[in-house]
Order: structure tokens, then sequence, then C-alpha cells
């Protein structure tokens, strides 16, 4: 069963690109296309660079599925799955996320 | 036991060196233990292409010798030896350091020598000629002091040598004995034109002029004195009256040679001796001398062939040429003054574009036999394919040389070639082969070039290879894709114009009316740049946002731990003692790693997200400025101490690199734009690796133009020279905004210029002689980027919601557990993947 929490408003999110959240001692990028009323959430930390960086990469779609580019290497990561589109066998956490009354909940368990 | 023989080759030239490139590669090779000699202190270098020394090219970038290639292939080099004589009976030769060696064959490739007319005084200070990179350094050396240069004779080579000594600062005049220019290649129509065109260009053109004396100049060196008792002052004089063939060695032991001079060959290319070769322009083949090097590399393939034992003839070359002298384009083809039995001549004249085509056609209407193009030879490729390869011609010829009309297309397609049409004619490279190679997966002219040879000699054939290898591609189904990416069905330039006819102000409009899906990393900091030289809006502005790479996302470089660096503009590198400290006592405060950058200024490393803003604003309180060190825009202006302080120093280097840098710093480019500004030749700002770079000389600014340094050097061209520094804005103002809106997403000014058609040439046109018509548009762009500028940071400081992004989470003060540093020499730096382990580090995923 999902359990959602609260994260932050949706008033903390930055239209077309990404924020960073901390829950349950992990680092969330959370990321927000206002035209589709998409948020997306996966785990910050981008296993090329090693580093805490996935927020901060610019975000759009390759071949119809939405992606976020690594700001240091250039990896695209499939923002549903967290599946890599330049190597699959590389795949990050990727947490369900929803809009409610002005909030931003995750679930990070399932 | 060796078997075999001796080869002996005297001359290391262009067609000398041709021939041993070619015999390596040929099954012949390993028959032959190949020894040459080699006059000049260096081996075989680009004469074709000897101007270009004086725009940067070194003495080794023009070299044709591969390094270690004769040491690779076993071939024993006299370097700076000169074989003095020759002796048919004991089959030696002998060297001027006194080396004997003994030949089975021999093949002499001595070129040739400028004639110097026997005119008293022709031996005079300064009277020099233009063939060697010895004659260039003295040309260089006298040009110094001088201040007017005649050359004599106004032939293809002399117009080349006066535009050298234009572009040395000199004031030009060419004398010619003939009644027009070109007379070998043009008729006189042609000739006129290119007069008219060349005169326009600042150079004094005397034809029929028959010199009769030089002698002392009163404000000059020499003064020149004509049969029709005009006199001409002049401190250089440029003899470039013809050539003459090097023949004395074969002439001493007895070989054929002409009545004319030239050592007299047959089909094979052997002279009266069936044991001595000879090729090149000491060659004589059917009266012929040929002073190009394509018919000296057909030599060559025919000597080697015959050596190898397979049948090979050399039945004459085509002497066609296209060139650009002085950015006049001018083009012969085959019988230019229609001297067949019977040809038909069309001509087509425009007074007011300076453009004059002359077409020879057989009596029957079908071939092409000859052609003159003055001012525009666009043409040329298609009239000499008609030409060399016998194509029939269409029913009205004289449509070759209108002006197109929109209801008909002339132009001869590369499909309309046949298989064996000649494409490169100076490797013999047909349109079969082109085909084969990229069957075999060549797909780049860089690798067609690099796998074919053609395009690499004259470089003449360059856009009809392309056009070839376009099609060819499409034929094969690759798509020639210059789309951005997916989103955006259109090339950079193309998003350019788009925004700017349109005036579209933001990514999503732009998107909504030309594009598709949601964009990507590609095309949204293109557009961001694009939207930025157009409109210069403040590139956080909530619209442009998410548009902005990382690094202009947060106006700081994204280092490997996910940290920043901090980089303030210091311009010119000038920087007060006060400065620096506030640089000393910021880094202390945070404990940022400090080093000097390699742009003259100060680096303030590790400095995590959520420090930028309080580190940006004591640095903004006391007084620097965003060095856009992030952006994809001007980075620095680097410079000497110039005048103020050097003993050398010319001008003051500093201030010009001070006004220039806060003139362009903002402005966003296709990729990083660097300048540097010397204040003398020493060149110590080391300007010419830069996009633009400036030198101080005695009589103005010395304009350098894309130059790089980074991952491919590239030298830069020198643009303009003796500028005063309105003249100097005026023209990088210009370029820069050319380049703006003409280059590819992420290509430096280098790389650029270097697929730009027509080059230098070109740019020069566009910049200096405004041949597009766009100068005060360009201008005005400009203008409209300096008025609009604001420090990025001092902007994100002011503006409270704009900070808030600048925290590592939106719901908590934590920091990334993830950095972390160590000491080393006394500063922070990134724990290694070891180092951290000892960290103890919080699980992350
Ligand atoms: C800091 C500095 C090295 C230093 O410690 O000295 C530096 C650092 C970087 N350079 Fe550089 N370059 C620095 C001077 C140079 C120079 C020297 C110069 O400017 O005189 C060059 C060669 C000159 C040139 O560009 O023609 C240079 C050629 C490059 C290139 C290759 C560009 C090319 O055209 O080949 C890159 C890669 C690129 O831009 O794609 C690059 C890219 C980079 C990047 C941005 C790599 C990156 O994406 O992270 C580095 C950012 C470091 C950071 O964290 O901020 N850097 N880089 C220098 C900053 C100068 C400044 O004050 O702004
Ligand atoms: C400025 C300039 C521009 C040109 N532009 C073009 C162009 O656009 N297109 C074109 O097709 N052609 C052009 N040419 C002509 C082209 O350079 C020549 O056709 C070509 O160099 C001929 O090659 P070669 O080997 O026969 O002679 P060279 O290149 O002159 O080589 C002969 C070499 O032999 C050496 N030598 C002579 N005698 C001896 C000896 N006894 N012992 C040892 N060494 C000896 C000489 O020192 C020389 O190095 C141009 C020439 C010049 C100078
Ligand atoms: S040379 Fe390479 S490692 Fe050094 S600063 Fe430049 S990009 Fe970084
Ligand atoms: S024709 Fe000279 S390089 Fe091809």
């Amino acid at each position: 069963m999902a359990q959602w929490q609260d994260v932050c408003s949706i008033d903390d999110l930055q239209p077309d690109s990404g924020v960073c959240a901390l829950v349950d001692g992990q680092q969330v990028a959370l990321f927000y296309m206002p035209k589709e009323s998409a948020v997306y959430a996966l785990n910050n930390y981008d296993p090329f660079g090693k580093a805490n960086v996935l927020s901060r990469g610019l975000i759009g779609d390759i071949n119809g599925q939405p992606v976020v580019a690594s700001p240091l290497y250039k990896q695209h990561f499939n923002l549903q799955t967290g599946i890599c589109l330049e190597d699959e066998t590389v795949i990050i956490p990727a947490y369900a996320v929803r809009m409610e009354n002005g909030s931003v909940q995750i679930s990070m368990t399932e | 036991m060796s078997t075999k023989q001796t080869l002996v080759v005297i001359g290391n030239g262009m067609v000398g060196q041709n021939f041993l490139a070619s015999l390596v590669a040929s099954s012949a090779k390993d028959d032959y233990e190949i020894i040459t000699f080699c006059e000049e202190p260096r081996p075989a270098y680009d004469r074709v292409h000897l101007s270009a020394f004086f725009s940067g090219k070194t003495a080794e970038d023009l070299s044709l010798v591969e390094p270690g290639f004769f040491e690779k292939h076993g071939i024993t080099i006299h370097m700076g030896d000169k074989a003095v004589k020759i002796c048919r009976e004991s089959k030696t030769v002998v060297s001027q350091k006194g080396i004997t060696i003994r030949y089975d064959k021999l093949v002499l490739a001595t070129g040739s020598f400028p004639f110097v007319p026997p005119v008293p005084g022709h031996d005079r200070p300064q009277c020099l000629v233009y063939r060697t990179i010895e004659d260039l350094e003295a040309m260089a050396a006298a040009a110094k002091n001088g201040k007017v240069g005649v050359v004599v004779g106004g032939g293809l080579l002399g117009l080349e040598a006066a535009n050298a000594l234009k572009d040395l600062g000199l004031q030009v005049h060419v004398v010619e004995f003939a009644p027009r220019l070109m007379a070998v290649q043009l008729d006189e129509a042609g000739g006129a034109m290119l007069r008219r065109k060349i005169e326009n260009l600042g150079v004094t053109v005397h034809t029929g002029k028959n010199t009769s004396l030089i002698t002392d100049g009163d404000q000059c060196v020499n003064k020149m004195c004509f049969a029709d008792g005009e006199e001409l002052e002049t401190d250089i004089v440029l003899f470039s009256a013809g050539i003459r063939p090097r023949d004395d060695i074969a002439r001493d032991c007895a070989l054929e040679v002409g009545p004319r001079g030239g050592i007299v060959i047959n089909n094979q290319c052997l002279t009266s001796d069936a044991d001595i070769y000879a090729i090149g322009e000491c060659a004589l083949w059917n009266g012929m001398i040929y002073g190009l090097v394509a018919p000296g590399y057909a030599m060559a393939r025919t000597v080697v062939a015959d050596l190898a034992g397979n049948a090979a003839s050399f039945t004459g070359a085509d002497m066609s040429t296209k060139l650009k002298l002085m950015g006049v384009d001018v083009a012969s083809i085959g019988d230019a003054h229609a001297k067949t039995q019977g040809a038909l001549v069309y001509t087509y004249q425009n007074g007011d574009r300076e453009v004059y085509k002359r077409l020879v056609v057989s009596q029957d209407k079908k071939q092409l036999l000859g052609a003159v193009l003055v001012g525009d030879a666009s043409g040329y490729g298609t009239l000499l394919q008609y030409c060399i390869n016998g194509i029939e011609l269409p029913e009205n010829p004289d449509a070759l040389i209108l002006p197109a009309r929109s209801d008909e297309s002339v132009g001869l397609g590369p499909d309309a070639l046949p298989m064996s049409a000649q494409i490169c004619s100076c490797y013999d490279v047909t349109k079969g082969a082109i085909c084969q190679v990229i069957e075999a997966g060549c797909t780049t002219i860089g690798e067609l070039k690099a796998e074919t040879k053609a395009a690499t000699g004259c470089g003449g054939c360059a856009a009809l290879l392309k056009s070839v290898m376009n099609s060819e591609l499409a034929k094969q189904g690759f798509a020639v894709n210059t789309d951005i990416c997916e989103h955006f069905a259109y090339t950079r330039q193309e998003i350019f114009t788009l925004i700017s006819v349109e005036e579209i102000k933001t990514f999503d409009s732009l998107l909504e009316t030309h594009g598709k899906g949601r964009g990507c990393e590609i095309c949204k900091p293109l557009v961001g740049s694009i939207l930025s030289s157009h409109w210069n809006d403040f590139v956080l502005k909530t619209e442009h946002m998410a548009l902005q790479d990382t690094n202009d996302a947060f106006l700081a470089n994204m280092q490997k731990d996910g940290t920043y660096s901090v980089i303030p503009r210091i311009t010119g590198g000038e920087i007060t003692p006060d400065m620096l400290i506030v640089l000393g006592e910021v880094g202390k405060k945070y404990k940022l790693y400090t080093k000097l950058t390699g742009g003259q200024r100060v680096a303030l490393l590790g400095a995590p997200v959520d420090q930028l803003p309080a580190i940006w604003k004591e640095l903004i309180d006391a007084g620097f400025e965003s060095g856009h060190a992030y952006g994809k825009s001007l980075r620095t202006v680097k410079s000497c101490v110039g005048s103020s302080w050097c003993r050398y120093g010319v001008d003051d280097s500093v201030g010009l690199a001070i006004e220039l840098e806060n003139r362009y710093k903002g402005l966003r480019s296709p990729h990083k734009i660097k300048f540097a500004v010397s204040g003398c030749t020493r060149e110590c700002a080391e300007a010419q690796s830069k996009d633009i770079g400036i030198i101080a000389t005695e009589s103005g600014w010395n304009l350098y133009v894309c130059g790089n340094g980074g991952m491919k050097p590239r030298h830069a061209d020198l643009f303009a020279t003796s500028l005063d520094k309105e003249t100097l804005i005026k023209y990088i103002d210009r370029l820069l905004s050319f380049y703006v809106r003409t280059a590819d997403r992420l290509q430096r000014t280098s790389v650029w210029m270097e697929n730009m058609e027509g080059g230098l040439d070109y740019l020069k046109s566009v910049v200096i002689n405004d041949k597009l018509g766009l100068c005060e548009q360009l201008e005005q762009q400009m203008q409209y980027v300096i008025d609009t500028y604001q420090c990025e940071w001092k902007a994100t400081i002011a503006d409270e919601l704009k900070l808030k992004r600048f925290h590592h989470f939106v719901n908590s003060n934590q920091a990334d557990d993830n950095v972390v540093f160590v000491q080393e020499r006394g500063q922070i730096r990134p724990a290694d993947d070891d180092e951290r382990k000892h960290f103890k580090l919080v699980e992350v995923a």
C-alpha cells in the first residue's frame, strides 16, 4: 500500500525544471511539468557522475518519453521508470508522487 | 644480398614528393633503394598555398611530408644538398657536398625558377621573387620598412603576389607588359573586367608597360623607369614574369632539351636517356611546360606505373584554373581564346554586378571547348565537367552562363556525371572512386578526403566533392539530417531567422508554432541562447529559466561533486590590490579552493549551491561582476602589460582589452568567445590563439580572427591591418553578430570559419565590404545587446524569488552529505572514492 507523505507545496516546485527534497533521509529530485499537470520523482543521485545533482538537469522528452538529462555527463533517465536511455542496465529509483490540495506527496514504499 | 636497384630522385619539391608518396604506395616499392636530393633546407612544402604563410601558416603547416615519412619507408634524403652533375656513362650523380651515388634509374624533379627580366638594376636591394619560403621571409622583412610595392607581371602568380604585398600593408602596383591582366587565361573583355575589380580594391594596374631601368629612388629604395618615360618609386620590386624550367643539370649531360628550355620527355615521361625520367615543371612534353601541380602529379603517377611494369602514359593535362584573386573569382577552362576551328562564342556581361562570362562551344554546339568567368565563378564545376568529360550540351548552351531563370534549372547536378568523370584533377579521383568509398561507409567530407585524397591539393574541387557526396548519401538512404533535434525540424540558423522575423519572445511560443513535443537539453539552451542574443532578457526570467543549461541556471559551473565555481570578471586581467584582498577574504571566509585561471582571473571553487548567493553578495558589494564563466558567451579578454609599462609596447593593450571586455560582456553566442590584446608583435597575450585577437602596431591595430586553443588549436587569420579603434570595434561588432546569426550550436568561430564556403575572403567581403548589405543591421544587433547589459548576479541577488532556488533541498536546510572535502597543499579538494569510504557516508540509493 502506498504511504503518502507531504513533501512540500506545489509552489515550491520550479516549472519545467527540478528541485530536490529530503524524504526519509533520501534525496528526491522532483520534476514539474505544469502544462501537463505532471510531477515526477527520481532519486537525486547520478550514478555516472556519482553526485547528487539530477534535480538540476534539463527536462524534456525523447521519443515521447519524459526524461531528465544529467547535468554532469548528459545521460538521460526516464522520469517515470528511472531507466537510463543510454544504458538500460542502469536504473535509478523512481517514486510514486502526486499533487493533493496544493501539496506534493510522495510514497517511498512500494 | 640485396637485389634492389637504386633509384635517385633529384628535387624534393611538390612533384618529387608526390612521386615518392605514390611510389611507396605501389608494388614497385620493394624493388628500389630510394635516395633523394633536396636543395632547399626543408623537405617538400605546399607552394600552391604559399601565400597562406602571410596569414599565419608556418613552414611546418605547409609541409607536404608526414613526420617520419622518410624513415618509415627507408628513403635516404640528402637535405640541403644539391645534385650538381650527372654522369650518364658511369650512371652516377654527384652532389654539391661531394656525395657520389650510382643509380639504376634517375628521376629529375627539379622544378623551375622565376624568370627575372635582365633589366639593368634587376639585382638591386629589395628586388625579389616569389617561389620559396625564404623568398617570402625576404618580402616580409622588406615590407617592414617599406610603403610601396610593385609586382612585375600581371599573370596569375603576379596577382597573388600583389595580394600578399597588399596584406603586408603596402601600397601596391602591378606592372604588366601585355595589354591585359592574366593574358594566358583571359580574353580581352575578361581581362578588362578583372582590372576594374582589382583597381577598385586599391591596387594600381599599369598594362602595356615595359621596364627599362631600376635605379635609386628619392622617397623609396628603388625607382623604376619605363620605356615610355614614366617613372614609379617603390620600396619592393617583385618579379613575377613567368617561370623557366631548371634544366641545367640535364643540359650539362647532353639530355635533349627544348629550344626555349625544358627537359624533353615522351608519353612515359622518359627523357632521351631510357633510364632517366623527368617530371613536373622541369619537363617539356609535346612542346609544353605545365606550370601547375596537377599535370606534375599525373606525370609522377605515370612514372610509378612504368616502374611497376604497368602500361601508362601521360597524354597532356587540363590547364583549367579557378582562383580567387583578392576576393575576385576568376576561372578559365580549356580553349578560352576560341582557337579551335569553327568555335562559337557566347558572352554575358553585367557591368553593374561586374560579372563577365564567356563560353566557347564546338561548331555543332554539342561540346563545350572552353570558358572564361570573372566576378562569379560559381558555374566552374559544372562547366569543367561538360568540358573534360565531353558531356553533350543542352540545346541552348548560353543558358549555362545566363543568370538562372526561375522556371528552368541548368546546373549539371552530380547525378548527371558519368562514373568516369574526374572530380579531383590534382589526385585523379573519379566520381566512381568516390562512390565506392561512400559505399564502404565513409559519410563525411573528412573521411572522404582521408580515404581518396580528393580536395586535398588545390582544393578547387571541394564544392563538387561535397555535392557528389550528398547526392550519393541521399541515394543510399542516408538522410543528411541537419535538424537540431527531434523537436524542431530546423537548423540553428533557421531558428535564428524564425525568432527574428516573427519576433518570437519565448521558447513556448516557438515550440507551439514551429516545434513538437516538450523540448530537450539540446533545443532548450539553443533557443534560450538565441532569445538572449535577440532580446537580451534576464536569463533567469521565469519564462526562460527552464531553458538554461545547469551552469546558466545557477550562474556558476557545476563541479564533479555537484558544488560550483565562482569566477568574477577581472576585465583585461587588471585588478587592484584591494580587490585582490576581497577575493582572498571571500575565499578564506567560505573555505573555497582558490586558483588562478588560464584566462587571467581568479577561480574560487567548491561552493555548495546554497552559499552562492552569499558569496556573490559580498563580491558584488565590493564591486565585482559576473564573469560569465558559466555561459556560452564572452569569457575573457586577455592582455599583456602593453605600452604603459613594457619597454617594447606600442599601444595600450590593457586599456583596449578592458574596453572590449566591457563592451561585449554578457553577449550570448553559439559557443564561448575569447579575446586577447597584445601590445606589440612579441604577442605575450597570445592573441593569435583567440576567437578575436588584436595586436598593436606602429600604424594601428591588427585584427586576427577565428583562432582557437583547446582541443584542436587553430592559428587565427589576419583579417585587417592598421585599424583605428573605431574601425576595429565596428569590424568586431559585425563579425560577432554575423557569427551569432549563422554559426551552428556549440561551434567555435574557428570551426565556423572552416566550414564557411569562401572562408576568410568571404568573411572579409561580408564584414569589410558589406557584400550582403547587412552591416548596419549587424551593428544595431550588437548595440542592442550592449545597451541592455546587466550583471546577472546583481539581478539575481536583488530578487527574493530567484534566490529561492539556491537551496540544496526545498524542504530542509541540511547540506548535501555527499559533498566531502579533504585537505591538499593547504586547501580543500573533493574526496575521491577511496577517501569517501573512510568518512562513512550515509548510504545513498
Ligand atoms: C577554470 C579554467 C581552467 C583553469 O583552472 O585555468 C577552465 C575550466 C574549464 N574549461 Fe576551459 N578553462 C579555462 C581556460 C581555458 C582556456 C585558456 C584560455 O581561455 O586562455 C582554454 C583554451 C582556449 C580556447 O578556448 O580556445 C580552454 C579550453 C576549454 C575547452 C575546449 C574548447 C575548444 O574549443 O576546444 C573546453 C570544452 C568546451 O568548451 O566544450 C573547456 C571547458 C572547461 C570547463 C567548463 C569544463 C566543464 O564543462 O566543466 C571547465 C570548468 C571548470 C569549472 O569548474 O569552472 N575549456 N579553457 C580556465 C578558466 C578561464 C577563465 O578565467 O574563464
Ligand atoms: C606562389 C605560388 C602559387 C602557386 N599556385 C598554384 C596553383 O594555384 N595551382 C597550381 O596548380 N600550381 C600553382 N603553383 C605552381 C606549383 O607550385 C608548381 O607547379 C609545383 O610546385 C611544381 O612542382 P615541382 O616539383 O615540379 O617543382 P618545385 O615544387 O619547384 O620543386 C623542385 C624542387 O627541386 C629542387 N631542386 C632543383 N634542382 C635541384 C638539384 N639539382 N638538386 C636538388 N634539388 C634540386 C628545388 O630547390 C625545389 O625544391 C604556384 C606556385 C607558386 C610559387
Ligand atoms: S583542461 Fe580539462 S580538466 Fe583542465 S580545466 Fe580544462 S576541461 Fe577541466
Ligand atoms: S582538383 Fe585540386 S584538390 Fe581536387
